[in-house]
């Protein structure tokens, strides 16, 4: 048994919007793990109201960017015997490549199969990106 | 430098870029024949993934007069593209034999991504709803040309304002020239989008404002840019019968225009310009058609480096 508040070795994703835990945790496809995942919702939290913890038991490379798409206020502890050897803040990034797919049925990237899906940064408030090829805009956190 | 750029959308290009092209087009019009061997041994490839009879007529028509030749597909069912090959391949296939290449598609970035493979220039003519950005260099030379200034202007934009790329490819555009006044005249429904409101206009701090019958301010126009608004795009019937003559331009409304006011439209017309309008010399939307292809000639000369 390993306990909930500490980890050897491994990832705590911390600072989650409360109700945001089991989307990262079904992003990071975390449902399949064979390694030891908590997932804690609504703990409460010094810097909002209430927050979702992940901690992950095993050093599994994470793409940040993608977790700064989807909420760029995410800490991310990278813990190696018992310790925090490393904290990770996150932003929102200016370029993102291959993350998420246009929505946009009548974008070129609907029936171009062998192209990068790129999308550029347009309001960081708001979070929304734009498609380089057709335009339409994106906000992840809201995917 | 023009030379191997390729064109995408109108803002792809600078304001002096586009002086480069417009002067060149100038000195075309003015002496055709000075121009008619400058693309000998130039291939322009024409690649229509849907057809657009109207547009692909004014480049060939653009090359053959620069002494250039076309290949290319206006049916993508008869080329390799029904075999189901990539844009990318096709476009870096076309490169080995031609020198630029014209692109229509109906999805959206379709040029962009042909752009990126590349080793030729390429031209957006269209990729679905997106962008059109010839059609946008075609009305800024005609402006230039009839008005002599792209500055001091104030345009009226009239009917479907919400779906008419052109309309928002020719706002952007003027919105770079200085003191520039909008006249948006369209239906509640039919209005230019926000996103051109907050990102074009309040942005550059440009004055505009928005009505729905052109009768009460087309006295204030330089230019009239009339667009088609079809009834189907009405949500209610009522709108569209209190409304619908409003946006058919005649002879009664252009009497309270000005005299150097000028009327454009993109083509083909239906019926929201009255035949009777053609007669009068402030009617330039064919004149508007003959620029399009002096100005692809000048595109296409500058984009090869020929000129
Ligand atoms: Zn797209």
């Amino acid at each position: 048994m390993v306990s909930i508040n500490s980890i050897k070795r491994g990832v705590v994703i911390d600072h989650i919007k409360a109700g945001y835990g089991i989307k990262i945790y079904n992003y990071l496809g975390l449902d399949k793990a064979e390694f030891t995942v908590a997932l804690i919702k609504n703990a409460p939290s010094n810097k909002k109201e209430r927050k979702d913890i992940i901690k992950i038991e095993n050093a599994i490379d994470i793409d940040f960017t993608v977790l700064g798409l989807i909420d760029p206020n995410i800490t991310i502890n990278i813990i190696e015997d018992e310790v925090i050897k490393k904290k990770i803040k996150l932003s929102t990034p200016n370029r993102v490549e291959d993350v998420i797919k246009c929505k946009n049925p009548r974008c070129v990237t609907s029936v171009e199969a062998n192209i990068p899906h790129v999308f550029f940064l347009l309001d960081e408030e708001k979070g929304q990106y734009k498609c380089q090829y057709c335009d339409e805009l994106h906000t992840f956190s809201e995917v | 430098m023009l030379k191997g750029r390729h064109l995408i959308e109108p803002m792809d290009f600078s304001i002096d870029e586009l002086e480069e092209i417009f002067n060149l087009a100038d000195e075309i019009i003015a002496n055709p024949e000075n121009f008619k061997d400058i693309c000998n041994g130039k291939l322009l490839a024409t690649l229509f993934y849907e057809p657009s009879t109207r547009t692909r007529f004014s480049f060939e028509a653009a090359m053959y007069r620069l002494g250039g030749k076309v290949i290319g597909f206006s049916e993508p069912n008869s080329s390799s593209v029904a075999k189901g090959e990539s844009i990318a391949d096709t476009i870096r296939t076309i490169g080995c034999y031609a020198d630029i290449a014209v692109m229509r598609h109906p999805k959206e970035g379709a040029p962009k991504v042909a752009s990126f493979y590349s080793n030729i220039p390429v031209i957006n003519a269209g990729d679905g709803g997106h962008q059109h950005p010839t059609q946008t260099l075609t009305d800024l030379l005609t402006i230039r040309a009839i008005k002599g200034k792209l500055s001091n202007l104030t345009i009226g934009f009239c009917g479907d304002l919400k779906f008419g790329r052109t309309v928002h490819s020719l706002i952007k555009a003027m919105s770079r020239y200085e003191n520039i006044k909008f006249i948006l005249v369209s239906p509640e429904e039919l209005k230019v989008p926000e996103y051109i409101k907050k990102e074009v206009l309040e942005k550059n701090n440009i004055e505009f404002e928005e009505i729905e019958k052109l009768e009460d301010s087309i006295q204030k126009l330089d230019i009239l840019y009339m667009t088609r608004v079809q009834k189907e795009r009405f949500f209610n019937e009522e709108d569209y019968i209190r409304l619908k003559d409003s946006y058919i331009l005649d002879k009664e409304k252009m009497n309270n225009a000005k005299k150097d006011m000028i009327v454009l439209h993109p083509l083909p017309r239906v019926n929201e310009i009255s035949y009777e309008v053609d007669e009068d010399p402030r009617a330039c939307y064919f004149k508007q058609a003959q620029y399009g292809m002096y100005v692809r000639m000048a595109l296409i000369a500058k984009l090869l480096g020929v000129c």
